[in-house]
């Protein structure tokens, strides 16, 4: 095990790697922006370097001064946690020619997940179901009406170099078609200088599952179980949690079954180490494979407080070259976890919030963790992710979890800013969500104000 | 006249507009950026932008006068 690890990040996963660092014995280093000199993550490093001015380019997303930080202070590797440089190849690359332990996966595996269209047919030539779409770009609309009568309506027509949202409309009927691949191809041409346009299957109605994967790179690789993270605000994950409702009571197992075998089969197509999570989209009794993510998920404590797994310790020995000591069969779920995502931000609108956390007591109860990127008094800027706190709430199963995290959250006392709590509590109260009825638009038609 | 203000805090991102223009309701004046969001700043009415008080990469307040309006 290398000793002095450099902490590539900010706020509560900078905090939650230094804990978890300093338990295995480690030195750590934190690195900081001006905006972020007095943060909790800063005080609690063995020691702390400065990046750089607030804005990320010139601080937490600075190639040069993270490698300058950890040349300086003989750190031996550098966890990336989530965001920033975590899914960056060429950040791992140039820790690795700097001699520094990159904790993720390798460079190339990266690299292959991160291109949506290779990584599309990667996970397909390994047998994981993708979302049915026509094969590259439609010319004209003549071929985008045949290759929707194969796909089967409704249709989700995209802009080929779109991303964001921008040029994509769904299409019911042939006539709706026709209208919807003029606006893409018109909306592409004028934002990204390209008529491209490609149809998928479109679903009314998913949900969002993911399965988690871990492996040593040395020929160990296990699932540890799957997440639901249905609960989205503008393809923000809101609330997450292990497991799925969908799968609670014995429900659909061969569903859940292949979904794991799917995860364990694209983790190795695309040659992937250390601890990754595999996204699905799931309608009608049907999965398919949504992206691989390359790094630790925001959502990662639901499965641990449900495993007994801690996935950033195993992200650390692995790095370290150790060998997954954890067995496929040993990985067995108690109870039930939910995680809430505290945002800065106005809970009707959306709208950030930064300021002053005037008041910030989090609540403290039989089951209830928080993690936090700050402290009472502290500023919340408008530099950085809205994303203030994660309260991650346990329980036997999900009814007692859903009862406790009502306590939670109107115990969770924030002044100063405006945060989405309100918003969190209309969901633990909302029916279809304790139900456990659940998909992508739920706050569209749910737990409104 | 009118004041068009920032309603959050957060950072100019683009300046959609110069001083002349003549700008519909509902147009984009300014985009924000806060928090990874972007937040667009719209014309509350028809007008010509009289004064742009605001350039990018310029931090701002919620209150703050962006554009300047005339009927």
């Amino acid at each position: 095990m290398f000793r002095r690890l450099l902490i590539a990040n900010r706020g509560e996963i900078a905090r939650r790697i230094n804990r978890v660092a300093q338990e295995m014995g480690l030195e750590t280093i934190a690195v900081y922006s001006d905006a972020d000199a007095a943060s909790p993550h800063v005080r609690e490093a063995t020691r702390a370097v400065r990046l750089g001015p607030a804005p990320p380019r010139e601080s937490y997303l600075n190639t040069e001064a993270l490698l300058a930080a950890a040349r300086e202070t003989g750190a031996e590797a550098v966890h990336p946690g989530y965001g920033f440089v975590s899914e960056s190849a060429d950040f791992c690359r140039a820790c690795t020619e700097a001699g520094l332990v990159f904790v993720g996966p390798p460079p190339e595996a990266m690299a292959r997940m991160k291109d949506k269209a290779r990584a599309r047919v990667l996970a397909g030539e390994a047998g994981v179901p993708l979302v049915p779409g026509s094969a590259g770009v439609v010319a004209d609309v003549a071929s985008a009406a045949a290759e929707a009568e194969r796909i089967g309506y409704p249709v989700l027509v995209k802009a080929a170099g779109g991303g964001g949202g921008i040029g994509m409309a769904v299409a019911q009927t042939v006539a709706e078609l026709e209208k919807a691949f003029r606006q893409s191809a018109d909306r592409a041409k004028a934002a990204f200088g390209r008529e491209g346009v490609y149809l998928e299957s479109y679903f009314p109605l998913p949900r969002h599952v993911e399965v988690q994967v871990l492996g040593d790179g040395q020929g160990h690789l296990i699932q540890v179980l799957e997440r639901e993270c249905s609960i989205q605000r503008r393809h923000q994950k809101v609330v997450e949690e292990a497991g799925s409702p969908l799968f609670l009571g014995g429900q659909r197992t061969g569903l859940l079954a292949a979904m794991k075998e799917a995860a364990l089969a694209a983790a190795r197509a695309f040659g992937y180490a250390n601890a990754g999570t595999v996204e699905f989209l799931v309608s009608d009794g049907a999965f398919y494979f949504i992206e691989m993510n390359a790094r630790l998920q925001v959502e990662h404590p639901v499965t641990e407080a449900t495993t007994g797994l801690d996935l950033i310790r195993w992200q650390l020995r692995i790095a370290a070259g150790e060998t997954l000591s954890v067995k496929q069969d040993e990985v067995r779920r108690v109870g039930h976890a939910l995680e809430f995502r505290i945002y800065a931000e106005d809970p009707v609108r959306f709208l950030p919030s930064p300021g002053r956390l005037a008041v910030f007591r989090p609540p403290e109860a039989e089951g209830v963790r928080v993690d936090a990127g700050y402290a009472e008094g502290d500023v919340v800027t408008p530099h950085y992710d809205p994303m203030i706190a994660k309260l991650i709430v346990y329980g036997r199963d999900r009814a007692e979890a859903i009862h406790r995290a009502d306590r939670a959250l109107a115990d969770f006392r924030v002044e100063g800013i405006k945060t989405n709590i309100p918003l969190h509590l209309r969901i633990v109260r909302d029916r279809a969500f304790q139900e456990g009825v659940l998909d992508t638009h739920f706050l569209e038609t749910h737990a409104k104000g | 006249m009118s004041d068009v203000a920032a309603h959050i805090t957060g950072t100019v991102w683009k300046v959609e507009v110069s001083v002349g223009q003549k700008v519909a309701a509902g147009e984009v004046l300014v985009i924000l950026e806060s928090m990874k969001m972007e937040m667009p700043i719209e014309a509350p009415d028809a007008g010509t932008v009289k004064e742009v008080r605001c350039q990018p990469a310029q931090a701002v307040n919620e209150g703050d006068v962006l554009v300047v309006l005339e009927p």
